[in-house]
Formats: structure tokens, sequence, C-alpha cells
């Protein structure tokens, strides 16, 4: 009885989502073909556009670490059941991290430059979630409340110092100075040459990747096989049964947020240290919320969060060609990710009932 | 600031793009979108004149991310479009990047300047604009108290809050300038409801005159004052017509110009620094029958003379953005 009831797990890992994503991309479909454009071609300059080359490759990858972190954010504090919606915020003090490190310290050379920025971003975003952490912890003040409340605050101190402090005197734009040279990251290109491929030297792909697919590894070594990662899974699962255990809820919450923290922030090594070279305004641009959606797509679970990245990696670079290729207004690209959002998220159970039914029937033939 | 350059040099211009091949202009817009009811829309406007005036086809596309400022000015220089025209100054790296892969190809930046053989840079004197209507404000104002509402506390906002408040100053040295900012997010750009809320902040203090250099969220402020009953002042486009009869005047700013220009001047253009102000007629304030009954002989009198005057250097307007300090606040 209750093996019909359940979907067999590598249903739920891969069936669900697909079946989900294939539905967002039908609606799609209708959605171009109504304002008079053929869809077919759509799909085929999105995929082309993201897929059909290193240049559509480095810059679907590009953003595809991006979310990488931020959703690997989400979904750390998520299995403890902590709902941290300020990876937005987290990143963007971070970014003020890697810009300090890079601009103040003189590095002999990328690779301890790397290093530092990492520690740097990694150390902003894990203080900023710190403090609603600590709220959560000590005070019952809603996490959501307090992270998203923290994303705003992030952004006026990051107006604050670009515009009166790092800002180049005469510089209309509020941004920080460019990085020195030795802080410039090795870009894929130039890690892929000696081993003989040659690439486009064009986007902005760099080492982060590699961090980024670290990271997953790490988190899901953290989540599944230490000790810590199974008072925060245990925490998640029940409060209650938790500190019945003698798991401290106080020390989980704070720790999972400067985990989580830590994460988002790293983002910035990739954005702000890898692509930009300098700390803009607009450095994380939505990152930090897309990472919600990639983290609800990805179960939670690290190597989920790789491939749901991977699929809106593919939606901004093939967003992107198909905007600058036809006439699909690009608001046509956000509803599009929009739909995937809302069939992978909100309406999980539309297919995953039918798909549970389907499996229970066959089960009983 | 003052320094103008004609640059319509015609004669040569068609000669020589005899010998290139018929290339389409570009256009892109910076973050906020083509339809933005300002900065963007306005260049969108000026793109829209140029095809219906001249048959031609262009090609425009809206950034959606920091990423792609760099990917889309690359990928429209090498589908061949010429001349790029690129706006905001968050894309001066952009082209400082950009431009020299492409020697061949003009580049036109409007709102920052940069240093490049192929680039022409267009700048306004928008702290020029703002003091005419700064004077119009303090002028109309009964209660002694005028406001300003601001996207976001970045320097080019800050020389119009700084020019406005100079120009009331200059007719009422005892009024009060409130100023304020929408916020320090993207959304700052564009949001009308939060516009509305700090004009009717700024009135209850005692304004009575608002003046928004916010983006879209200038026409929350714009509504916010016509359901006070109060006077409010447009930006960028001439914004009278949206609320006639409580938009005092629109301060502005002929994005419009500058991108019809760039666009019929061609790839061949004179390349350099653009400086539109009083005296290139590329900032100043709108007069039409929508706001006919609200600017009397003797306010149109001493806003004229006074636009001579910065014309003809005996008024010098600060400009913020010099050296980030402003002499009346």
């Amino acid at each position: 009885m209750s093996a019909g009831r359940k979907l067999p797990e590598w249903a739920d890992i891969t069936l669900v989502p697909l079946v989900s994503v294939a539905l967002a991309f039908v609606l799609s479909a209708g959605l171009i073909w109504a304002i008079g454009e053929s869809p077919w071609a759509a799909i085929k300059f999105m995929v082309e556009g993201a897929f059909g080359s290193s240049y559509g490759w480095g810059y679907t990858l590009y953003y595809a670490t991006n979310f990488i972190f931020t959703g690997l954010a989400v979904a750390v504090a998520f299995q403890a059941r902590l709902f941290n919606i300020g990876g937005e915020g987290q990143a963007l003090v971070a970014g003020l991290g890697v810009a300090l490190v890079c601009l103040y310290i003189p590095w002999p050379h990328w690779s301890l430059a790397l290093l530092g920025a990492s520690l740097g971003a990694a150390l902003f975003g894990a203080l900023w979630a710190l403090i609603p952490g600590y709220l959560q912890a000590k005070r019952g003040s809603h996490i959501v409340i307090t992270t998203i409340m923290f994303n705003f605050i992030a952004a006026s101190l990051l107006g604050y110092v670009l515009v009166n402090i790092l800002r180049p005197a005469g510089m209309m734009d509020p941004a920080s100075p460019r990085f020195p040279a030795e802080t410039v990251l090795p870009r894929m290109h130039e890690i892929l040459s000696p081993l003989g491929i040659t690439v486009s030297t064009v986007p902005p792909l760099n080492i982060s990747l590699l961090i980024a697919l670290a990271m997953c590894v790490a988190v899901w070594f953290l989540l599944w096989r230490t000790r810590l990662g199974f008072e925060i899974r245990a925490f998640g699962e029940s409060e209650p049964a938790a500190q019945y255990a003698g798991i401290s809820p106080v020390r989980i919450t704070v720790i999972v947020m400067l985990i989580s923290g830590g994460l988002a922030g790293l983002m910035a090594v990739n954005s702000v240290m890898g692509e930009q070279q300098r700390l803009v305004l607009n450095a994380v641009e939505g990152a930090g919320f897309i990472g919600i959606a990639v983290a609800l797509m990805g179960r939670n679970h690290p190597f989920g969060v790789v491939l749901a990245a991977l699929l809106f990696g593919f939606l901004y670079q093939g967003g992107a060609e198909l905007a600058l290729w036809t006439s699909i207004p690009r608001d046509l690209i956000i509803v599009i990710q929009a739909l995937v959002i809302l069939f992978t998220g909100a309406l999980d159970n539309m297919v995953r009932m039918p798909l549970t039914r389907l499996f229970a029937w066959r089960g009983a033939r | 600031m003052t320094v103008f350059q004609p640059y319509i040099s015609a004669a040569s211009a068609l000669a020589l793009s005899a010998s290139l091949a018929h290339a389409d202009p570009a256009l892109m817009f910076d973050l906020g979108g083509k339809f933005d009811k300002s900065f963007n829309e306005a260049a969108f406007n000026g793109a829209e004149r140029w095809r219906e005036a001249t048959g031609g086809t262009y090609r425009d596309i809206e950034i959606s991310s920091e990423a792609q400022r760099v990917q889309f000015a690359r990928r429209l220089a090498e589908a061949g479009s010429n001349p790029v025209v690129v706006m905001g100054f968050a894309n001066a790296p952009t082209l400082e990047e950009v431009a020299p892969e492409f020697p061949d190809t003009t580049f036109v930046l409007i709102d920052a300047v940069v240093d490049l053989p192929n680039v022409r840079s267009v700048v306004f004197a928008e702290e020029q604009g703002s003091y005419l209507v700064g004077m119009l404000a303090a002028m109309a104002s009964e209660t002694g108290t005028v406001s300003f509402v601001g996207g976001m506390e970045i320097p080019l906002i800050t020389a119009f809050a700084c020019g406005f408040a100079q120009g009331a100053k200059a007719v009422n040295p005892d009024i009060n300038v409130i100023v304020n900012y929408t916020g320090s997010t993207p959304s700052a750009w564009n949001d009308p409801v939060r516009g509305g809320e700090i004009a009717r902040a700024q009135f209850s203090q005692g304004s009575d005159i608002v003046f928004a250099a916010a983006g879209g969220t200038g026409l929350g402020v714009l509504q916010a004052a016509e359901d006070a009953g109060l006077k409010s002042i447009g930006v960028d486009s001439n914004q009278n017509h949206l609320h006639p009869g409580s938009v005092l005047t629109s301060m502005l700013k002929l994005v419009d110009q500058a991108v019809f220009d760039a666009f019929t001047d061609g790839p061949d253009m004179e390349t350099g620094v653009v400086t539109l102000d009083l005296a290139a007629g590329g900032v100043g304030y709108a007069l039409d029958e929508h706001n006919a009954d609200l600017i009397t002989e003797q306010m149109q009198e001493a806003v004229e003379s006074a636009k001579a005057a910065i014309i003809a250097g005996e008024i010098v307007v600060h400009d913020y953005r010099t050296d980030s300090t402003c002499p009346v606040f």
C-alpha cells in the first residue's frame, strides 16, 4: 500500500522535474506562438545560443556558476528548514569583501588572490547571514522577514560605500576602481588550452566554476557524511526531537546560517572578481532569488542544484540570444523562467500525483 | 562642461559612407529596459523618429544583466551594426573594453565620457536645465518650500538636485528645498508607489512643488501631486501632458535628439565629447499648451533671462559631479 502511494526515488528525482520543465516549455511555446513568432525557431535559437558553441556554453556555465552558489546556500539552510531568502544581500556584501581584498591587499599571484577573495567573500556573506540567524535563534525573529530586510540594508550599505568611499574621484558610475591585473582570474580558455582544447575567449566563465562544483561535493559530504550534517537534517525534520537528542537549536541555526551565507557570498568571487573585475551596484542582479528556485527544483540536494543551475543558466543565455536575434521581447523570457519556477515549485503536486497514480497502477498490474 | 563641439558634417559623412557597406545602426538600452517612460524610452523614441524620417532600419537590444553589457555590445559590433549607440554611464567600462576591439565601428555613449578614437561621448548639462525648473518652482511656490524626489543617491541624480536647489535659491534665498531619494536597489527607478509616498511626505512638510528625477518612479510623484491639488515637474522628456494643469513644467534632457543625431550622422560621425547644454539646446524646460496657464509671462521672462545669462557664462551653475559638493545644500 505504502509502496503504491510513493514514487520510486529515481522518478522523484528525475521524472518529476523533467515533466514539469517539459510542461513549462510547452506552455511557453504556446505563448510564443500566440504573439506570432515561431516556437520551433525560438527554441532552436535558445538551445543553439546556449549549447551550440563554446561561446554559448561559456556564458551558460558562467550564469550556472552563480546559481550553483546561491542554490546551495538556500538548499543547505533548507535542510534545517530555515528559509534563507537573503542570498541576494549576502552576495552583495560579499562582493564588498571581494573588492576590499582585491583592492587593498597587494597580491603577487591570482591563485593567492583567489584564496583571499574567497575567504573574504565567504566571511562577509556569513557575517551578513549571522545577524538574521542569531535573531532567529535567540529572539525568534522570523528568518524570512529578517533576511529579506537585510537584502535592502545590504543594497543601501553598498550604495553608500560605492558612492562615498570606493568610487574614484570624478567617475560618474557608482562603482569601485578596476581590480589590479594580478587578481584577474584565469578564464576557461586559459585553463583548457594546455589540455589542447580551444574554446571561445569571450565568455566570462572562469575558475570559480570548479570552486562551485567542489562546494557541491563539500556540501553533500557535510550533510550526509558528518555528524554536523546529521544534526542539521535532524533539526530540520523535527526540532523537538532534535532538542530531545541533545542538539542545540541555537547552535544549529547559527551554524547553518553561517554556512548558507558563506556559500551565497562565494558567488561574488565569480561575478565580481571573475567577470566585472570591479564592484558595481548591481553585482548580484537577482541571482540570490534565482537560487531559491534552483534549490526548490534541485530538491535541496547539491547534485540537483547543479542540474537546476544549468537549466537556469540555459534560460539566461538562451534567453539573451533569443532577445538578440528575434523580436521576442525579453519580458517573455522572464515569463518562461517564471513558468519553469511555477511548474517545478508551486505546481509540483500537479505532476507528482498523476505520476504516482501511474506508477501505482503499473505496480498493481 | 560648457564646451560645445558642433558635430554634424553631413557632406563628408555622405561621401565616406558610400564606401562602406550599408550598415544599420544599433541601440543598446541600459538596465531598466526600453519602456521605462524615461531615459531609455527617450532613446527609443529618438531611434523611432529616425526610422520614420529616413525609412531606415535599426537593431535594438535590452540587457537584463551586468554580464550582458559587454556581451551584447560585442555581438552588435560583430553583427556589423554601425554606429552602435550605448545608453547609460554604467556602460563606460563596457566601451573601454569593446570599442578597441572594433576600430572600424563607431560607438556612441550617452551620459558618460570614454576617451577613445571611435567613441562619441554625449553628456548633458543636467544642472543647467534643473536650475531653470528650480527657478520656476520657486516662483510658483506659495508655501516657500519645494522638494525633489531622486531615484538613487548617485552623482548624476544629485547633480539634478543641486541644480534645482541653486535655481530655487536664486529666486528666493530663503526657500526650503527638501531632497529625498527613492531607494538603493534598481527598483528605485521603477517604483511609482514609493514615489507617491515620498511626494506625500514632502507635501506634509509644506512642499507645494515637487520635481521628480527618478525614471518610472516619477510617474507616481506626478500623480500624487495632482491628487493633492499641488504641482509637479517632470523630467527627461516633456511630461506636461501627463497631468495637464498639475505638471508645472518638465526638465528636458533631449536624449532622443542625441540618438537621432547619432543615427543620422552614421558611422563616419565626428567622435569625441559632445556636451549638450543649454547653449546646444540639449537641456531646457518645457512650455506647451498643457502648462501655458501655469507659467506667467513674468516667470517666463525671468527664466529666459537666466537662460541667456547661463549661455553667456554670466551665471555659472555648479555641477555637483565636478567636486561632489553642492554650494546650496
